[in-house]
């Protein structure tokens, strides 16, 4: 199993304890998001915004070898929550496998709301973002060979 | 036993109507305050749609055979309901479409670009919904056309003075709300109507919010052209109406070509049709235009009046109950309101607002309510909504503010 795919499981498996319920689900997203790493104020520029509808994220993607390290935050409770999954999962993850593999545990712990089109947090819009930052990395990986 | 409220309405009874209203959403009772987004259906109205499919689909206005006849019948009935329903003057003034933003559409495209050019203005508000403004915004870029906006107050009312002195001799058209969806504000319409007459220009009304709070007269409000959607006033998607005074839709050019809307065609021209036709081209929302009519019959029924006065109870018993809530700030505070408060909590993000309440049952829309420059105004991001309509009961208000008490607690720890 590869390494995104062993902290996808790992997370449907953590929130499969509160037994689909949507409120517990929610409330444990936000005590998530509340220990985050707190992301420094000097890297949330207007540059690193991902923008939903109603809510804001940050990110901040560096290279580090093979792979690449994320930070993130959002102005929402929850979406910073699911901001700190998608980071657990992505972050410190080698550029080409963010590019191959997809997210598939937002379905499994009752989110699927923000990966369709209701892109109402820019959860959707940061999962895109984060590959986009990995097709960079890797084809400057590819071009310094 | 059913209790009725102070004005004699019977809200079981009309909850009993209202088969979704009978669910539960993430384990608990569903509390629908959502309804200036969209209200919900009675079964008279799905039981229109459902018998218009079941028993005389078949297009409108070209067959010569009995089923033809009868969708032809049933569709023109709703448009005499709603010439009655609005007060309009004829029939023929009443045009179908998509919904008020297709009217708003229909409109700025076809009278817009014909009657309004360079140096004009066109006048709207700040408090328009995206709807009223883009369209209009498209046309003035077009024509070369000067958008001015009307300020609103800090109560989030039209600031009718400043809306005196932005009225001139080159304002062509006057675009305004009537009851504003983001504030529930009931704008002084008539007094509006009144000033934009003396300077020649005509006045759309944007009826969306006021349809299912409102008693409409268009004659009595002497506006130009207005028009609201169905689905916000119980009846289905995808249809509403553009009422227009004749004089006026006889002199604009069609908006889009197609069938329906031709007398006849040739390659070396065409000719088109009489209004309503003029401007309906194509096959339309048949079904949900024939359902439409058992929305505005019950509306009628229960009566505009007791809707409101029972709609207004809510609205005062939850205006003041919802002081109690720590934080509770309220969004648009004008004297005169329909059923809907806008409001932040303190320290709380509305997305984050409007995820617990989901959590308990409870629906309101969260963001900004496709009214941007609003927000921009007050200077905030977006408000949680929450908007009643006539099956809401004080019970359901106890619970939300119940709601609202608990999430603030979770947001302090």
């Amino acid at each position: 199993m590869s390494a995104i795919s062993a902290k996808q499981d790992e997370i449907i498996e953590e929130f499969a304890l509160l037994d689909g319920d949507f409120e517990m689900t929610i409330n444990y997203l936000m005590e998530l998001g509340e220990q985050m790493p707190v992301m420094s104020e000097a890297l949330k520029t207007e540059e690193n915004i991902v923008k939903g509808c109603q809510s804001k994220v940050w990110l901040h993607a560096k290279a580090n070898g093979n792979a690449i390290d994320f930070d993130g935050d959002s102005n929402t409770a929850i979406t910073k929550g699911l901001v700190s999954l998608l980071l657990r999962v992505y972050s410190g993850q080698r550029a080409e496998a963010i590019t191959k593999e997809d997210i598939y545990f937002p379905d499994k712990i009752g989110m699927n709301r923000f990966i369709g089109t209701q892109r109402s947090n820019g959860f959707a819009a940061m999962i895109k973002q984060i590959k986009l930052y990995a097709v960079a990395v890797s084809m400057q990986q590819a071009a310094n060979k | 036993m059913s209790v009725l409220t102070p004005n004699k309405i019977d809200v079981d009874a009309i909850r009993d109507q209202f088969p979704v209203l009978h669910q539960e959403v993430n384990g608990k009772p569903l509390i629908y305050f959502d309804n200036a987004a969209t209200s919900q259906k009675p079964k008279v109205v799905i039981d229109a749609l459902s018998a218009y499919y079941e028993q005389i689909n078949s297009n409108i206005h070209r067959g010569v055979h009995t089923l033809a006849e009868k969708a032809t019948t049933a569709y023109e009935e709703t448009r005499k309901r709603a010439a009655e329903f609005i007060n309009a003057g004829e029939v023929a003034e009443v045009i179908f479409t998509k919904g008020t933003t297709e009217g708003i559409n229909l409109l700025a495209s076809s009278y817009g670009r014909k009657f309004i050019g360079e140096g004009d203005e066109i006048l709207i508000s700040h408090m328009e919904h995206h709807s009223n403004i883009v369209p209009w915004q498209m046309l003035c870029e077009e024509v070369g056309a000067t958008l001015k906006v009307i300020p609103v107050t800090p109560s989030g009312e039209i600031d009718f003075e400043a809306f005196q002195s932005l009225l001139s001799d080159k304002t062509r058209l006057v675009a305004v709300v009537y009851v504003s969806n983001t504030l529930g504000t009931i704008n002084p319409v008539k007094e509006i109507i009144k000033a934009a007459h003396e300077k020649e220009a005509v006045v759309f009304l944007d009826c969306a919010q006021a349809a299912p709070h409102m008693d409409l007269n268009v004659q009595s409000l002497d506006c130009d052209f207005m028009a609201f959607s169905a689905h916000k006033a119980y009846g289905p998607t995808g249809t509403g109406i553009l009422y227009g005074k004749r004089a006026l839709l006889e002199k604009m050019p069609p908006y889009q070509g197609g069938g329906e809307m031709i007398k006849d065609v040739s390659f070396g021209g065409t000719t088109y049709n009489e209004i309503p036709y003029k401007f309906e081209a194509g096959t339309p929302n048949i079904g949900e235009v024939v359902a439409f009519k058992a929305a505005l019959d019950f509306i009628d029924e229960i009566g505009k009046e007791q809707i409101a006065a029972h709609e207004n109870h809510l609205l005062a018993y939850a205006t003041e109950r919802l002081k109690e809530v720590e934080g509770f700030t309220p969004v648009g505070t004008a004297a005169n309101k329909v059923s809907v408060i806008s409001f932040n909590i303190e320290g709380v993000h509305p997305f984050d607002l409007g995820m617990m309440l989901d959590a308990k049952g409870i629906a309101v829309r969260t963001g900004h309510h496709c009214t941007q420059p609003l927000m921009d105004h007050f200077q905030i991001e977006g408000t949680a909504r929450a908007s009643f309509a006539v099956y809401n009961t004080i019970e359901e208000i106890d619970q939300f503010v119940d709601a609202l008490k608990g999430i603030v607690k979770v947001f302090k720890k």
